[in-house]
């Protein structure tokens, strides 16, 4: 979804039956007014002195002659066009471009009292000539009255003056001119001379605040009539391109969500988190206390990205881009190529150097100009600097908003003071983001080691274990950490154990082996041994089976023997009866 | 600006004549009216001035009636927002009254006429 786009649907749903809207082309403040002012009525802009009420006033006047090709007419009661054409131009506004194009006119008018005389009857018919004529030359749509009120120093004959004021008004109204009129804010009251009474269809109060010598300056829509408007004060700021009102930017919490996921850049803190890493868009804190590798945490991630090809903006309120650089190439990773293909942006600048809005608003336009996939603070505490506590948290809300809005994965790192409860964010942010990561020391055995754990991690079956945490020359490594006896153990405790494991290990190992080869030489002797006793069997069982062969042959022999001596006995007289009959029998 | 056009934008109340034709080169004084129209106040004032400056600067003077209407260009350069306005353009410095010229004795004090004049005149 592009930025800032809510307009179109908003506008189409109230402009079509209600109220007809002209936006102002000012970032913001068409959201805050859904839409814009009211079209073809006049509009008060009030605040005190040094608000931007002109400056609001006029680049209304030039957005829409640039943006929307309705020209503008401004009828300037105390800047003269130059000094307005050179205030402006420093805000990339060029007048003169404009003027010369017939887009812009700018009428002066000018009251010094001294010089003025009253002397009976007079109207402000003047004026309407000279708006009328302006308006007529150019084909002027829009009109910004700055500011009538110095009428007010320069007339005296007050009654007359409201009474033209009011006519003016509504000759604007009838010439269906969207006006804006800027007005000084009185003392109780929004103007100081009460021109809230004739110019009520809408009312924005500007107002500045120095808190801790910080200033912000803030916008209010007071009244919006036949309109819901945004109903806060919204932090605005005035910069180099106009200015810049900021909405919380979703006031509902509807950002489109993506099962995507993008991985961590650790290998071992993705299968933390299932296997896959973070949800792509989501919000991930990385706290810890200082020095525990929160920075390298997400220059991984980041690393990982623009090898994937996406871009990445790096916000640092600490290091400089290059500080990061050198350190993150420590560690083995190389972010200069990144931003040397145009991938990675850096940004940084110190807390203190202006407002949170401020902060806020550059990195909006940042964001926007360089369009990033992945979004890293670091650390978001250093915000904390330039504001108060609720005044952070609302700011990183925003941000933190304006980010899931756009789909951008971001890794926020926060500071968690060594004294603290380590599960406390300073600013109280965490149940603003999706995933948090507690990278946290673990003191035992004269050491000081890190250990990663995932506090909470929206939507992902993440794993419940602490992990030990190293960063090495070649990246950040995860390992399991021993859970001994003694409980936990890192570091060389963990080293040291490791190896007591592995050498415990190892002779089991061939404990095992040597008893498999004893066994092995045993079968080995009794195979052979029954090979022998089987070869002796067999021998046996043949030495057996020959001499039963020998003894039937004998037997056989013997028999036949016998017959042939029976046989013989017949024939000769030494032969028994008994015998020779049995033979006899026999063979019958 | 030059005055040439000025002079010949404007023809309203049709009283700059006489007062050329009595003073020839450079008259001492310069008026200028601004008005919108021939409305009641416009015609009032024209009155009004006339007769002051009959009264007290007679053959000094020369009147131009503009009306806003015809040429709504000119509002700008004298920075004219209030109708009727009387500019004295000579002598200078510019000054200008505003209104019907109804009250002579403050038309006097715009106008910077001297008191003497000013006592003479009442």
């Amino acid at each position: 979804m592009p930025p800032r786009k809510p307009k179109t649907p908003l506008t189409k749903k109230t402009s079509s039956a209600t109220l007809p809207k002209c936006p102002t082309g000012i970032h913001g403040l068409d959201e805050i007014t859904v839409g814009g002012i009211p079209r073809g009525r006049p509009t008060l802009v009030c605040g005190g002195a040094g608000c931007g009420k002109t400056l609001l006033g006029m680049e209304f006047l030039v957005r829409g002659a640039t943006e929307f090709g309705e020209p503008g007419v401004c009828l300037s009661f105390e800047e003269t066009a130059e000094e307005l054409t050179s205030n402006l131009a420093s805000l990339g506004f060029d007048l003169t471009t404009l003027i010369a194009q017939k887009k812009l006119a700018i009428d002066h008018v000018y009251l010094e009292r001294s010089l003025i005389e009253e002397t009976g009857e007079y109207d402000l018919e003047a004026l309407f000539v000279r708006l009328g004529h302006a308006v007529d030359s150019i084909g002027a749509k829009r009109v910004l009255l700055d500011s009538p009120e110095a009428l007010f120093a320069g007339l005296k004959d007050q009654s007359v003056l409201r009474a033209e004021l009011r006519r003016l008004f509504r000759w604007l109204k009838e010439r269906k001119l969207t006006t804006i009129v800027t007005a000084e804010r009185g003392h109780n009251t929004l103007t100081r001379h009460g021109l809230e009474e004739y110019l009520s269809d809408c009312v924005i109060l500007l107002d500045h605040q120095v808190t801790e010598t910080i200033l912000t300056r803030r916008l209010r829509v007071v009244k919006y009539r036949g309109s819901t408007h945004g109903m806060n004060e919204y932090p605005f700021l005035i910069e180099s391109d106009g200015i810049s009102v900021l909405p919380v930017t979703s006031m509902d919490l509807k950002y489109g969500v993506s099962n995507d996921r993008v991985s961590t850049g650790v290998p071992a803190l993705d299968t933390m988190f299932g296997g896959n890493g973070y949800f792509r868009g989501s919000s991930i804190l990385v706290s810890g206390t200082s020095g525990t590798g929160k920075t390298s945490l997400a220059a991984h991630f980041v690393d990982a990205a623009c090898a994937r090809g996406e871009k990445c903006v790096f916000f640092s309120f600490e290091e400089s881009a290059d500080q990061i650089m050198r350190n993150m190439l420590s560690i083995g990773i190389h972010l200069k190529r990144w931003v040397d293909q145009g991938l990675l942006c850096f940004h940084s600048v110190r807390p203190t150097t202006f407002g949170l809005e401020m902060h806020l608003v550059k990195i909006h336009k940042i964001i926007k100009q360089f369009g990033p996939s992945i979004v890293v603070v670091d650390p978001v505490t250093g915000l904390l600097h330039a504001g108060t506590a609720f005044e952070t948290r609302s700011i990183l809300l925003r941000l933190i908003d304006f980010l899931k809005e756009q789909q951008i994965t971001a890794i926020l790192t926060t500071l968690t003071s060594g004294s603290a409860a380590q599960e406390e964010t300073e600013s109280d942010i965490s149940s603003l983001v999706d995933a948090w990561l507690l990278v946290r020391d673990i003191e035992s055995g004269g050491e000081r080691n890190r250990g990663i754990y995932i506090l909470k991690a929206r939507g992902v079956a993440h794993s419940n274990q602490i992990r030990e945490f190293l960063l090495t020359n070649h990246g950040v490594e995860l390992r399991e950490v021993y859970l001994g006896e003694s409980g936990l153990l890192t570091g060389s405790a963990r080293v040291s154990q490791e190896a007591k494991d592995e050498s415990a290990a190892l002779m089991g190992r061939q404990e095992i082996e040597r008893k498999q080869l004893l066994l092995q030489r045993k079968r080995k002797v009794l195979d052979s041994q029954i090979a022998a006793l089987q070869l002796d069997l067999e021998t046996e069982e043949q030495e057996s089976r020959q001499i039963i062969m020998q003894e039937k042959l004998k037997v056989e022999k013997w028999e036949r023997d016998r017959g042939e001596m029976a046989g013989s006995r017949f024939e000769g007289p030494h032969a028994g009866n008994g015998r020779a009959a049995k033979v006899n029998g026999g063979r019958a | 600006m030059p005055p040439a056009t000025q002079r010949a934008s404007h023809k309203a109340a049709g009283a700059r004549k006489p007062a050329d034709a009595r003073n020839a080169p450079i008259p001492k004084w310069e008026l200028r009216l601004y008005v919108a129209g021939q409305t009641a106040k416009s015609l009032q004032a024209f009155a009004n001035l006339k007769k002051i400056c009959e009264e007290h600067l007679a053959g000094e003077y020369r009147i131009e009636v503009i009306d806003l209407l015809l040429s709504p260009q000119l509002a700008q350069g004298d920075q004219i927002f209030a109708l009727p306005t009387l500019v004295r353009r000579l002598p200078e410095p510019v000054r200008k009254i505003i209104g019907d010229l109804s009250n002579t004795e403050r038309v006097l004090v715009g106008l910077d006429l001297q008191p003497q004049r000013f006592g003479a005149g009442t």
